[in-house]
């Protein structure tokens, strides 16, 4: 394309059906920890 | 453009990028400034009217072309993606994956922004004894049901001063994985003044993850991070914290630091870490209300453009070969969490709790102290009621909060911190606005960063759509 370049490969619609295997860290915010937004991680199962 | 389809994508400029990202599938584009202005009427339906608005801007055949390339990203589902529901997980009941434990309601610094009220946390200094960190590893055990992975952070206070504590826990743990199947990812957040050669062995020989706190220049350091007897700490943690990553050949390890009204300046904090030996960095915000150290809006602007700095640093020293990992501009845009956890975001109060030194058990380490929230203890499990609470912090996840249904970053950023808008609001569905702020500007970098990489990686080097002036 010409006028657009995609960046990624979007997974959001291909799992918005799944519960999730629930196998990844949770993410605090606070600044007290190392603040882990949900953005910043990485799914476990594609580990 | 009509309201329902501007909530589905947003467009914003940044290190002389325009970028675009539809909301709903997670795809970012890189686009020209001719599309950036065609994204403020295009609805999906109405090429003539986008014609019509821009020809006396753009040629109609460039716009044509444009529009057409938008058509195929719709076909794609990477434009206007249709809007995502809330997944059955949630009607379920959550699965306890993360404890925080308080190991020492005391610490051997006065940093003077710290939310734990320099350990106190509003009630006695107090250490955690075996008996309740062991019940603890007994309980998320019990309350994780068949998730195999599950994590422990050593918080405090300061933790290395309930040393016996961490290392009866540790031995614990590994003892009830060996029973159990299960697997056990412990942290230790230390501000480093009681690091030496015998913890620092320990922790390594037992494969701790160390998050260590530091603010980066030492004056910066020095000015918050004092310790019990005013003196300055910066010499002492940076020492023992060089020793500790060499000895852990860098690994396996985050330097932290938080920013104040006092140094909105922060990548000069940044670069000092990095120029001190570090490469896993973070800076944070700094969460206070009616503190002269805590953030207000009028602050905003500088701190927006103190990102901007921030991210031409980053890939600055990327492009020197002295690249740093940063973690809030860490972000894989193509295999990021699932839509069940990035709705659900940190888990406290339902996957996440914190356990005070005395047993008790709290959403998470910034609740302990705040007697409504107390919700039971490891011994007893849940109070009578509590459940009500846990539900309402499950229930807590981004559809549910007014602010955020709307907002485009709510998939990244998970409805921000239930702690601070209880702080700010009293309410944990109501976000805290700063906070609010600073996340999506964050996010625009990562976003951004990610962008000039892959491109750099797929060679369009000198890819700059258009002349941006920013
Ligand atoms: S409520 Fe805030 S401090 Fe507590 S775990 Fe969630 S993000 Fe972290
Ligand atoms: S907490 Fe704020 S930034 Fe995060 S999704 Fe909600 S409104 Fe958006």
């Amino acid at each position: 394309m010409k006028h657009i370049q995609t960046v990624n490969e979007p997974t959001l619609q291909a799992t918005k059906t799944s519960g999730g295997c629930g196998e990844c860290q949770a993410s605090c915010q606070s600044a007290c920890k190392t603040s882990c937004t949900v953005g910043n991680q990485v799914c476990e199962s594609k580990k | 453009m009509n309201n329902e389809m501007s909530t589905k994508i947003h467009k914003f400029v940044q290190n002389g990028m325009y970028i675009l990202l539809d909301v709903n599938s997670g795809a970012v584009h890189v686009i020209d400034k001719m599309i950036y202005d065609i994204m403020d009427i295009f609805n999906g339906k109405n090429d003539n009217e986008v014609i019509n608005n821009l020809k006396s801007q753009y040629a109609e055949n460039d716009l044509k072309e444009a529009l057409d390339e938008l058509h195929i990203l719709m076909d794609k589902n990477q434009l206007f993606a249709p809007d995502i529901d809330v997944p059955p997980t949630f009607k379920a009941k959550g699965l306890v994956k993360s404890l925080c434990l308080m190991t020492a309601h005391d610490c051997n610094m006065r940093c003077k922004y710290c939310f734990g009220d320099t350990g106190e946390y509003g009630g006695e200094r107090q250490l955690m004894n075996n008996k309740v960190g062991r019940a603890a590893v007994d309980y998320i055990i019990e309350h994780s049901g068949p998730r195999k992975h599950c994590e422990i952070d050593f918080f405090g206070g300061e933790p290395l001063i309930n040393m016996p504590l961490v290392k009866d826990v540790t031995e614990y743990v590994r003892k009830r994985e060996k029973e159990t199947g299960k697997e056990f990812k412990l942290t230790l957040t230390t501000n480093g003044l009681a690091l030496n050669d015998d913890n620092i062995k320990w922790l390594n020989d037992n494969n701790i993850s160390l998050v260590l706190s530091t603010d980066g220049r030492r004056e910066t350091h020095d000015n918050m991070r004092p310790d019990c007897g005013g003196q300055p700490t910066y010499d002492k943690v940076m020492k023992n914290f060089k020793k500790c990553v060499d000895s852990r050949n860098g690994e396996n390890y985050y330097m932290r630091g938080t920013y104040t009204a006092e140094n909105l300046d922060f990548t000069k904090d940044v670069e000092a870490m990095a120029d001190a030996g570090f490469d896993i960095l973070s800076m944070e915000p700094v969460v206070l209300k009616d503190s002269p150290y805590g953030l207000t809006e009028e602050m905003l602007p500088e701190i927006f453009a103190e990102y901007d700095r921030l991210t031409d640093f980053y890939l600055k020293r990327h492009r020197e070969g002295k690249g740093f990992f940063f973690f809030h501009f860490n972000m894989d845009l193509s295999n990021g969490p699932c839509v069940a956890k990035r709705l659900a975001g940190c888990g406290a109060g339902h996957e996440y709790y914190a356990v005070a030194a005395n047993g008790d058990l709290y959403p998470c380490h910034q609740f302990v102290g705040r007697n409504k929230y107390k919700l039971g203890n490891v011994f007893d499990d849940l109070d009578e009621g509590a459940e009500d609470i846990t539900r309402y912090f499950r229930e807590s996840h981004v559809m549910n909060k007014e602010r955020c249904k709307t907002c485009w970053a709510k998939y990244f950023c998970s409805g921000g911190c239930h702690a601070n808008a209880d702080l700010f609001h009293d309410d944990i569905r109501k976000p805290y606005e700063v906070g609010c702020e600073i996340q999506k500007k964050r996010l625009e970098c990562a976003i951004a960063v990610q962008a000039v990489l892959s491109m750099e990686k797929i060679g369009k080097k000198d890819y700059k759509p258009a002349s941006v002036n920013c």
